[in-house]
């Protein structure tokens, strides 16, 4: 890539107003340092990804209010965590984690148990029973 | 109290985090030439593990090696520390700070306060240096950013002790013996070495082998997975070959800067021109991340355009094993 050739598109860096550092060759073919603003093919690759992420939240949202799945899923996407993260970040195995997406089992939680999620997604117990009170 | 600490941003936040910590110790070392000593460079496509809902492709070495392999090799010695108790390696931090130490910590990004919200995910293996510490702040030096900033003390232990895959544990890193003399010429030459055995390793998921994968399978996407998975897992690829901390073309330009630079170390005149075939070959990694992004972006199935940049990555491979066959050559 050649010096005058590094992207300076749009990009989701902007709003942030920081510029990331690319590797290209100047005239004399040596090799320099430029900041670019951003690269399209980049830009809508993480829009797509973000896009992905969001129908996801939407979605765990509708199960939730349906009640076919507990507000866990819904904040654990919100988060962009996977099941193996969250349980890693609240300390359970796996599967009890998952056992705690089903309403029935997450309505019985003790009061310790719901404290260590609310915890980990940074809300209040009543947020984390009732995602309706859920700021976004 | 602030350590006087020079910093320069760096693509790649490992790399930056070893040069800088290099430079304060009074070694001029640039950032490719601990990529290329380190043997950074590296493709594998981990087929069982998924990185945001989609197979995982790196286009460089596991955390964390580049350092262990540059240190080795230019005959520094680390110390590194994993923590149970937050507040011990608090601790520990503090101590370090007090004696005008520097320190390297591996944190997790998603907590990372400073970054755009769009590019915290859970990733786990971010390098930055603390510098120094203002009442509860604490001074960064983050390798990727333009500028330094600060985190509290409560930000700054949650991204030490972050969870989920290559979680930190409060990992902290500095060197504790630097020899007088660093000769480069010998380390040059091993990690170079390792590069090529490691891009053409007889294994069929990593170097160029790796790819030819990749490149078989991205044909079988739209129609095994339909157009939306597919979409999404070539979206994947390019973040992680483009996004920050690569400086372009998944590693390739850095390596290339790399090369030329051991040119003039090494007097080696091969070495220059085979810098100038890896931009190249750079550039085709570019071209193969437009033409993927067209399809992502009209959100295509069609088999047409996923046969087509399959080819791409195919002949990426071939030139990459003419590449790295004719470099291990030339140092010999």
């Amino acid at each position: 890539m050649k010096k005058d050739d590094v992207p300076q598109d749009k990009g989701s860096l902007e709003s942030a107003d920081f510029k990331e550092l690319c590797y290209a060759v100047d005239e004399n073919g040596e090799y320099t340092t430029v900041n670019s603003s951003g690269w399209t093919p980049k830009t809508i690759a993480l829009d797509n990804a973000i896009e992905d992420i969001n129908e996801r939240v939407e979605n765990a949202k509708k199960r939730v209010l349906n009640n076919e799945t507990s507000p866990v899923e819904y904040y654990m996407e919100y988060h962009k965590m996977d099941l193996g993260i969250l349980a890693s970040y609240v300390g359970l195995w796996k599967w009890r984690v998952k056992r705690h997406f089903k309403p029935k089992v997450f309505y019985k939680l003790s009061e310790k148990k719901l404290q260590k999620y609310a915890d980990v997604f940074d809300v209040t117990i009543e947020q984390l029973k009732n995602i309706t009170l859920h700021g976004n | 109290m602030e350590i006087d600490f020079t910093h320069h941003q760096s693509a790649h936040c490992e790399n930056g985090v070893v040069s800088n910590l290099m430079k304060h110790h009074g070694f001029q070392v640039s950032e490719p030439m601990v990529f290329g000593i380190g043997s950074g460079l590296l493709f594998c496509y981990i087929p069982f593990l998924m990185v945001n809902h989609a197979p995982a492709i790196t286009y460089r070495a596991m955390p964390g090696f580049i350092f262990k392999r540059f240190a080795n090799r230019v005959g520094i010695k680390i110390k590194r520390e994993k923590f149970k108790q937050p507040a011990n390696a608090k601790k520990r931090l503090d101590e370090n700070l007090k004696k005008d130490n520097p320190v390297g910590l591996q944190v997790g990004v998603y907590n990372l306060v400073y970054f755009p919200d769009e590019y915290r995910f859970h990733f786990n293996a971010h390098n930055l240096v603390v510098y120094g510490k203002d009442q509860d702040n604490y001074l960064i030096s983050d390798p990727v950013m333009e500028h330094v900033t600060t985190l509290t003390d409560k930000q700054l232990e949650k991204v030490r002790f972050a969870k989920g895959a290559f979680a930190p544990k409060g990992h902290m890193y500095y060197p504790i013996y630097i020899p007088k003399e660093i000769t480069l010429e010998k380390a040059i030459i091993k990690g170079i070495k390792h590069t090529c055995r490691d891009m053409l390793a007889p294994i069929p998921i990593v170097g160029v082998k790796g790819i030819k994968m990749v490149s078989k399978l991205i044909r079988k996407w739209p129609k095994k997975k339909g157009a939306k998975v597919a979409n999404h897992y070539l979206g994947q690829i390019v973040r992680m070959q483009e996004e920050i901390g690569t400086g372009g073309g998944g590693f390739r330009y850095i390596f290339a800067a790399f090369l030329q630079e051991a040119s003039g170390i090494l007097n080696n005149p091969k070495l220059k021109e085979l810098s100038k075939e890896m931009t190249q070959i750079g550039d085709l990694w570019r071209d193969f991340a437009l033409d993927a992004s067209r399809i992502y972006k009209n959100r295509s199935g069609k088999t047409d355009g996923y046969n087509n940049i399959a080819d791409q990555l195919e002949h990426i491979a071939n030139k990459e094993e003419v590449f790295f066959k004719k470099l291990k050559k030339a140092i010999k």
